[in-house]
């Protein structure tokens, strides 16, 4: 499995976990999981699109990720997110169905953007996968302090400038799904976006501890699923759906006991005193 | 136009009008670096608006509000009223702490003896140096609050501002966070505005204070202003002021424009 076509799929699929994993840190932070879910699904439509007037897939996907961004951004603005984002979503997941039923394209190519095919993965796809890896990565060391602060004490941080910064932050999200959502797919975009990052901050206590920790659970949940789908010939969204739902069961199950713990008992009351 | 010196805020003749509605009407004050100043007055009477003004997020009508020039940090910190915490969050308090030094900053932030010096420094001063490991989510109300003060201050602001910080807090923790607060005043050389529907908490320790009635404001010592005839006059009517054992309690006082359905017993003894 590591000869042909292959080494083109680790190396994709390295690219996606360390970016996924990272950009996942700040969605479980900000709470923003239905975002990191809206702008995969409503990206599905631009896929679409772009296969039914011949431009690229990944030129369909972008567009709409950072449509998807956008509208998130200006119909929550001032109101519920939460209703802001489903609008988002179900006005990119109508065009979806739109294009879908005007385009020819055979069933299992919507199968693949909606699963993802990480062992697809062509060579023409490495190089702007690369790209976007590297713009997300810089993007994210740039805005840490921040989106750190904004997302950890959104009070600290008002007006204009709090509205930038969660427009830059989904955006960031758009770029992710942009190169993600070809390997594992929309519907299972979670699996790096969340699952990884859900299960980190479970076990570790400090930011760059939970960002590293999120990056390395990503790269396993991701290579262990690539070896598991080329060995069985199952989609890999099974397996990296799976794993990163076991990943973040196991961590969840593992810190449960030590939250009750008397362990706090001893700092509080000495603080007290002080 | 700035100030220098000694003078941590100054607001000069700030009138804010809103819908046709006066909620500030002329008020001016100044606040001395290194003392304790309470902002008295209940739901209404326009604290949260003064303190929009003083942040800069709402322009006076007329008037302005000056503020210390410092070059390189921002003169003013704050403590909002409400904050949520998620308990959750792989963030300490010291992670949140340094922040408050450089989170308006871009880039990934290199390792550095002199953040975590001043970091530690803050955090010792407002004692929540054994609790600076934790998750702050998971730490109680008042630790909490010591936490915000220390990301408020790490920047070494001239102006300290705190959004009614004893609302939800128990008398004791209440005065042991007022206590925090006037000797950090002092230590740290800030003017210190804490704002409060509730006057006894501060009494003991708070320099001044600046009543603020409709929108109206009378500034000076507990013992200048809290006075039935400076009150009176504030309210726009016949006000009394009883003192019992080292509270102060302000009631409307027997006459005709006093409406018997606009009572004025802010002091919570009743």
């Amino acid at each position: 499995m590591f000869s042909g076509t292959m080494p083109d799929a680790w190396i994709v699929g390295t690219m996606v976990a360390v970016v996924g994993g990272a950009i996942g840190f700040f969605v479980v932070l900000r709470g923003a999981a239905f975002a990191a879910h809206a702008i995969p699904s409503g990206s599905f439509a631009g896929a679409a699109g772009a296969t039914l007037v011949g431009v690229s897939t990944l030129l369909g996907l972008g567009l709409f990720a950072v449509l998807g961004a956008f509208g998130i951004a200006g119909l929550s603005h001032r109101g519920r997110r939460d209703v802001g984002t489903a609008l988002a979503l179900v006005l990119l997941l109508g065009l979806g169905a739109l294009f879908v039923s005007l385009s020819a394209e055979p069933a299992s190519s919507i199968f693949a953007l909606l699963f993802g095919e990480v062992l697809a993965v062509g060579r023409g796809e490495l190089l702007p996968t690369a790209a976007l890896t590297a713009v997300c990565l810089a993007a994210l060391a740039t805005l840490w302090r921040p989106l750190l602060l904004a997302s950890a004490l959104p009070e600290a941080v008002v007006g204009a400038r709090a509205v930038t910064l969660d427009l830059a932050f989904l955006l960031l999200v758009a770029l992710a799904t942009t190169m993600t959502v070809p390997v594992v797919g929309t519907t299972l975009i979670f699996s790096v976006l969340v699952a990884p990052a859900a299960t980190a901050r479970s076990l570790a206590g400090t930011p760059g501890r939970a960002l590293s920790l999120s990056v390395i659970t990503a790269l396993a949940i991701v290579w262990s699923a690539t070896a598991l789908a080329y060995l069985t010939e199952w989609p890999i969204g099974f397996f990296v759906g799976s794993l990163g739902a076991a990943a973040f069961l196991a961590a969840r199950l593992g810190t449960s006991p030590a939250r009750a713990g008397g362990s706090r008992r001893g700092s509080r009351s000495s603080a007290a005193q002080s | 136009m700035s100030l220098g010196g000694d003078v941590g805020l100054r607001v000069q003749d700030v009138t804010v009008e809103l819908g046709g509605r006066r909620v500030l009407d002329e008020v001016r004050f100044e606040l001395p670096a290194g003392t304790l100043t309470g902002l008295i007055g209940s739901n209404g009477a326009g604290k949260t608006t003064l303190m929009r003004v003083i942040l800069g997020q709402l322009s006076p009508t007329r008037g302005a509000v000056l503020l210390p020039d410092v070059a390189g940090h921002r003169a003013v910190g704050y403590v909002p009223q409400k904050f949520l915490l998620d308990p959750d969050m792989p963030v300490r308090g010291r992670d949140l702490v340094a922040l408050g030094l450089d989170g308006h900053r871009l880039g990934f932030p290199l390792p550095n003896r002199e953040r975590r010096r001043r970091v530690a420094e803050i955090l010792r001063a407002v004692g929540a140096e054994a609790v600076a490991d934790e998750r702050v989510g998971r730490l109680s109300g008042g630790e909490q609050q010591r936490i915000l003060i220390a990301h408020a201050l790490v920047s070494r602001p001239r102006l300290l501002l705190l959004d009614e910080p004893l609302a939800n807090l128990d008398l004791r923790s209440a005065r042991e966070v007022v206590d925090l607060l006037a000797r950090v005043a002092r230590e740290q050389r800030v003017a210190v505005l804490i704002s409060a529907h509730e006057m006894n908490a501060l009494l003991p320790a708070m320099d001044r204070v600046i009543y603020l009635a409709d929108g109206r404001a009378a500034c000076g010592t507990a013992e200048e202003v809290v006075r039935p005839d400076v009150l009176s006059r504030l309210y726009g009517h016949r006000v009394e002021v009883i003192r019992v054992g080292g509270r102060v309690l302000v009631i409307a006082g027997d006459s005709d424009d006093a409406e018997p359905s606009h009572p004025h017993h802010h002091d919570g003894a009743f």
